[in-house]
């Protein structure tokens, strides 16, 4: 917070009070378009007329503060169609706020609040491609995940699946091609990089128009691993059938993180209060997650700037499976976990456990050798410094408009990190420190990865302390859950743990029986990756790949 | 071929029938032992083709969900796929014999991995990685899921798991270099989706509504997800 310019007027703090958002000033500030109130269990929601958005969401951000839209969920109830945007503010994550806009079933048409945030730009495409809302004024609304060519909206109340469809296989339009001046001299050259290319890390697929060796327009295309999580999640019980699916998010190790955004909607939703002793193996294994996430990240980022990096990508692989083999004991997965329950953990540490804690110990206490290593091979390279050190510049204001979070907006000075700023699990009891680092580029983005395994590393150290001392009768993993679990009807919750990419965020709402009536899952890969135009466009096409590669973006949380 | 068993002293004699006394024993292979002296062997050429092929191949570098991760650690230090000649991952489907399909397959994706698959010369080979792969998996009921990589294309390998260890995928390697060796592979077991030109498309409704959209030339894939096993 230090980092960060000083707010211009103390009109921003409306409603903040010392325990908590009063909302009844903020409900004062937008007055004349409030039609309604909804409590929401992690924030109240207020809700305004379709036409009316763009005022109140403008408002909450000039006046009230409000800088980070989170997500935009949307949804058809039996009488309507409703968008939520969740707003929220980086200085402080635990001031909420829900703007709640319901529209007409026959004809569900809203304002667009993309001129308010930039981020709500794909988060109204995905909402009009799976739910059906349009969104008026909205700069480009098409579909964002599916075909261009798809038939209904498979999130809304009717859609029948097994109708056939129809997917085409062309050429794609430049779109630059009308700008040329003419039509036998074109200025313009369209390139498509992917969905099948090793550089981006899965199968994205960018549209990029080069103007010599400049990016004169770019644009990227998702949806080719839209596999249905939503819909997964919203077919399976709560308790047991949900658990399997957030490993499969963002795959890259990084499971039990994903496993904990699930996992801390649910219990808050369900008022599920964890042991701590559970707390701190839930701790302890999402830093393990987070480092092995942050080895392939840093590894393959590497390998993207100069192909002579495979040396370190070998690097990277030997330390993560040093980590896999941790988790495995752990979990007995390598890398889909299924470890975390809601109120705790499937089972306790593996036996003999100080045979555990010394491998993880050793793990552990090798890590600074290590990273040294990573950091003669990396950080010390003159030619990834020429390739990274100011190319993919995203300044802090830009970061923050487009929703980023993560080492993408800590590598913009933006000092934001759920984990001491909304508490979860252990980590407040813990000693450890946010990583930030003012470059804004490529470079310190692979810095503040690189720091944040140190520190990972220190929370692990404790954790481990901690579990070595624990009494033997109060080993306590799991809280007491009903067998079926039914959280009261109508309640909605938006919950977001530290992913490994930023922040991961879920939305449930609940209508009484065992499985979630809707579930939203707000994916920080999603939002980071509508930084990619801003930080490219200008640029050069290897720089383009440098800053995909910073981004660390795994596609299945993207299309989800 | 020499019938003796060879001696120590024999494998001496042979490197210097061939190349002549030296320091360098790295020649004195178990293949040298068993050739003997002779630096001919007789054998059919197809079958020499086929052991040459299973022996070495050339795997696209090609990823698309969680398996590529496995898939990735396979390659790499500890599993080391290279040991067993099936390590070098090529960027262009123009210079790979094998595809490892490691992961789920999606409506959007599945005409870009036929052409993908289309660009790869004959004679080619698939293993196919993970339950989504086999029948869509975990993601099986999904409205957008296609079922399984035969759907798509011939799968000569199935690799279960979700995802498979990379000692499974490189035991799936190791038996598809086996079926090569002795010549045999997959029969295609279902009509896979194929990209056709729109205007073939039978007429129905579905096609009507899109006439405006997509060209009689476009390629198309047409998903009638109520047959789908």
């Amino acid at each position: 917070m230090s980092l960060e310019e000083p707010e211009p007027s103390t009109q921003l703090d409306v409603g903040v009070t010392d325990d908590g958002l009063d909302y009844d000033q903020i409900e004062a500030l937008i007055d004349d378009y409030v039609i309604g109130r909804e409590s929401h269990v992690n924030a109240e929601g207020f809700v305004v007329r379709p036409d009316d958005v763009q005022a109140v969401l403008s408002t909450l951000k000039t006046e009230a503060g409000f800088d980070f839209c989170s997500c935009v969920t949307a949804q058809e109830y039996q009488d309507r169609y409703e968008s939520i945007y969740h707003l929220k503010k980086y200085d402080d994550p635990t001031q909420e706020v829900s703007v709640v806009v319901p529209s007409p079933r026959d004809d569900p048409h809203n304002q667009s609040g993309a001129d308010v945030y930039e981020t709500a730009d794909w988060h109204e495409r995905e909402a009009y491609d799976l739910v059906g809302i349009e969104y008026d004024d909205h700069p480009d609304l098409r579909r964002i995940l599916l075909p261009e060519t798809w038939q209904g909206h498979p999130l809304s109340l009717d859609y029948n699946q097994d109708k056939p469809q129809i997917v085409p296989l062309r050429e794609h339009a430049n779109p630059l091609q009308d700008d040329k001046r003419s039509p036998s001299d074109p200025d313009t050259m369209f390139v498509n990089i992917g969905p099948h290319h090793p550089a981006t890390h899965g199968v994205l697929h960018i549209k990029t128009a080069l103007d010599g060796e400049q990016i004169a327009d770019l644009e990227p295309d998702i949806g080719y691993l839209h596999r249905c999580e939503e819909q997964m999640c919203q077919q399976g019980t709560y308790r047991h059938q949900i658990m399997p699916y957030p490993d499969r998010w963002d795959y890259i190790s990084a499971g039990l993180l994903n496993e904990w955004a699930y996992a801390r909607a649910a219990e808050d939703l369900a008022d599920i209060d964890v042991p701590d002793y559970a707390q701190v193996i839930r701790t302890m294994g999402a830093e393990m997650s987070r480092i092995a996430a942050h080895m392939l990240a840093v590894s393959t980022f590497a390998l993207d700037i100069n192909g002579d990096f495979t040396a370190t990508f070998m690097y990277g692989i030997r330390d993560r499976e040093v980590v896999q083999n941790l988790l495995e004991d752990l979990t007995g997965q390598r890398l889909m976990f299924n470890y975390f329950r809601l109120g705790g953990v499937a089972w306790d540490l593996p036996e003999p456990r100080e045979e555990y804690f010394e491998k993880v110990r050793d793990f552990v206490d090798g890590l600074p050798e290590k990273l040294t290593e990573y950091h003669d091979l990396l950080t010390n390279n003159e030619i990834l410094q020429m390739r990274t050190v100011d190319t993919g510049v995203l300044p802090p204001e830009d970061a923050k408009s487009y929703g980023a979070t993560g080492p993408v907006a800590r590598g913009s000075g933006i000092d934001y990190d759920l984990r001491r700023d909304d508490p979860y699990g252990y980590y407040d009891e813990l000693d450890w420190d946010v990583v930030t680092e003012d470059g804004c580029d490529n470079f310190s983005r692979l810095l503040v990865r690189m720091r944040e395994v140190e520190e990972s590393a220190k929370i692990i150290e404790q954790c481990v302390d901690l579990l070595e001392d624990w009494p033997e009768d109060e080993r306590e993993i799991q809280a007491n859950v009903p067998r079926t679990l039914r959280p009261d009807p109508d309640r909605e919750i938006y919950r977001a743990v530290e992913g490994a990419k930023g922040e991961l965020g879920i939305y449930i709402r609940s209508d009484g029986t065992d499985k979630p009536a809707r579930f939203k899952i707000r994916s920080p890969c999603f939002s980071n990756l509508h930084t990619l135009p801003t930080m490219s466009e200008g640029e050069y096409i290897p720089d383009m790949i440098a800053s995909l590669g910073s981004l660390d973006i795994v596609l299945g949380e993207v299309d989800r | 071929m020499s019938s003796d068993q060879p001696t120590p002293g024999d494998a001496q004699s042979t490197q210097e029938a061939r190349i002549g006394s030296g320091a360098d024993d790295r020649f004195n292979s178990k293949l040298r032992e068993a050739f003997g002296s002779t630096p001919f062997i007789l054998t059919k050429f197809d079958k020499f083709m086929n052991w040459v092929r299973g022996s070495s191949m050339f795997m696209l570098q090609f990823g698309i969900a969680c398996c590529s991760i496995e898939m990735m650690h396979t390659y790499a230090v500890k599993h080391d796929l290279d040991r067993f000649g099936a390590g070098v991952p090529r960027a262009s489907p123009r210079q790979a014999d094998v595809i490892i399909v490691p992961g789920t397959i999606v409506s959007k994706f599945a005409p870009r991995m036929k052409r993908v698959y289309d660009q790869m010369p004959e004679p080619k080979f698939v293993v196919s990685m993970g339950s989504c792969t086999i029948s869509g998996g975990p993601f099986q009921e999904g409205y957008n899921v296609i079922k399984g990589a035969e759907e798509v294309i011939p799968v000569d390998i199935h690799v279960p798991g979700c995802p498979p260890r990379p000692e499974a995928l490189i035991y799936g390697v190791a038996k598809l270099q086996e079926r090569i060796a002795n010549g045999e592979s997959a029969p295609v077991t279902v009509k896979p989706y194929e990209l056709e030109q729109f205007g073939d498309l039978e007429q129905d409704e579905l096609v009507d509504k899109l006439a405006a959209e997509i060209d009689e030339e476009d390629l198309v894939m047409r998903y009638n997800w109520a047959d789908s096993p």
